[in-house]
């Protein structure tokens, strides 16, 4: 059940390339791409969250459970923003919250 | 000798070593689901008022720093990275280095600490806290005071959990110390490491939603 230890380099490739999409979800910011800044910048944080949740949390050596615990958690979330929005873009809101 | 300490380490509960392990990782990945859930009912109201307002949140948004912002991101990475080192030490039996490790992060996240103190100083001094006292050029008052109340209530939830993790990581290098945790009962270690690592991942998201809005 426990995790391999792993050699350091693996955690200090892992360390490089969380800096350099730092580094590049930064220069994103002053590209000119109109409606495609929150998708690029999620994309960014989500490959980040990724490679934190793959390595430095051990979800790579876990087993199901732990597999099925971390899905749970963005499951429920994505029920909570389906949800939401499904009332806030479909429903007759007051004037305050229409564009 | 390890025999006996294979026996201490291991609760009434459980059979064996392997199975207690599994539970206290379970355990820990269900709480962080609920963190999840915690952070998200603000996310969700971010994503409601930033859809219905984007124009005033951009405007908030350049109000804040990108500098101090791109900073505090590096610092909480680095300090994951010593974080998972300290675990690996401590399983290896490196006592020091792990200590060692354990003080690197408690630095990083007051540094972390330190630049975001710095940054609500300078927004009191630029009436940025929303209130009685918030001043906005321009026709978006309403609107960027409400994505200052977001930001305030996000990035203040999340120092909470660092301040949290700090006084963790204090408590867990003088259980090192001690010899109360050692290469075979490094789970506290382990599982601690997990939820530094979710406030890690929790400001990953914070910092592009927050300071990176709008075209700079």
């Amino acid at each position: 059940m426990s995790a391999p230890i792993v050699a350091i380099k693996v955690y200090l490739k892992v360390w490089g390339a969380l800096l350099l999409l730092l580094a590049l979800t930064v220069a994103a910011a002053y590209v000119p791409m109109g409606e495609f800044h929150l998708p690029v910048a999620l994309a960014i944080s989500v490959t980040k969250a990724f490679l934190i949740v793959f390595v430095f949390m051990e979800i790579k050596w876990g087993g199901r459970l732990l597999h099925l615990a971390a899905i749970a958690a963005l499951l429920w979330l994505a029920i909570f923003f389906v949800l939401t929005f499904n009332d806030y873009l479909t429903r007759d809101l007051p004037s305050a919250l229409v564009r | 000798m390890s025999d006996r300490r294979a026996e201490s380490a291991l609760s009434d509960q459980f059979e064996s070593v392997e199975q207690q392990h599994g539970a206290d990782l379970f355990g820990m990945w269900i709480f962080l689901a609920t963190e999840v859930m915690f952070f998200g009912g603000l996310l969700v109201a971010y994503a409601v008022y930033r859809h219905a307002y984007p124009h005033g949140f951009d405007l908030a948004s350049h109000r804040l720093s990108v500098v101090f912002g791109t900073v505090d991101t590096a610092v909480l990475l680095c300090s994951s990275l010593t974080m998972v080192l300290a675990v690996r030490a401590l399983r290896l039996g490196q006592r020091l280095p792990s200590i060692a490790l354990l003080l690197a992060t408690a630095t990083l996240g007051c540094g972390f600490l330190v630049l975001h103190g710095t940054e609500y100083y300078h927004e009191w001094q630029e009436h940025l806290v929303p209130g009685r006292y918030f001043q906005f050029e321009g026709p978006h008052l309403t609107e960027a005071q409400l994505f200052f109340w977001l930001y305030f209530a996000l990035t203040g939830l999340h120092s909470f959990h660092v301040i949290i993790g700090v006084v963790l990581m204090l408590v867990l290098a003088a259980s090192v110390f001690e010899r109360r945790l050692d290469a075979e009962r490094y789970i506290a270690l382990e599982v601690s490491g997990l939820y530094w690592h979710f406030v890690d991942i929790v400001w990953v998201f914070l910092f592009p939603l927050l300071y990176l809005i709008g075209l700079r």
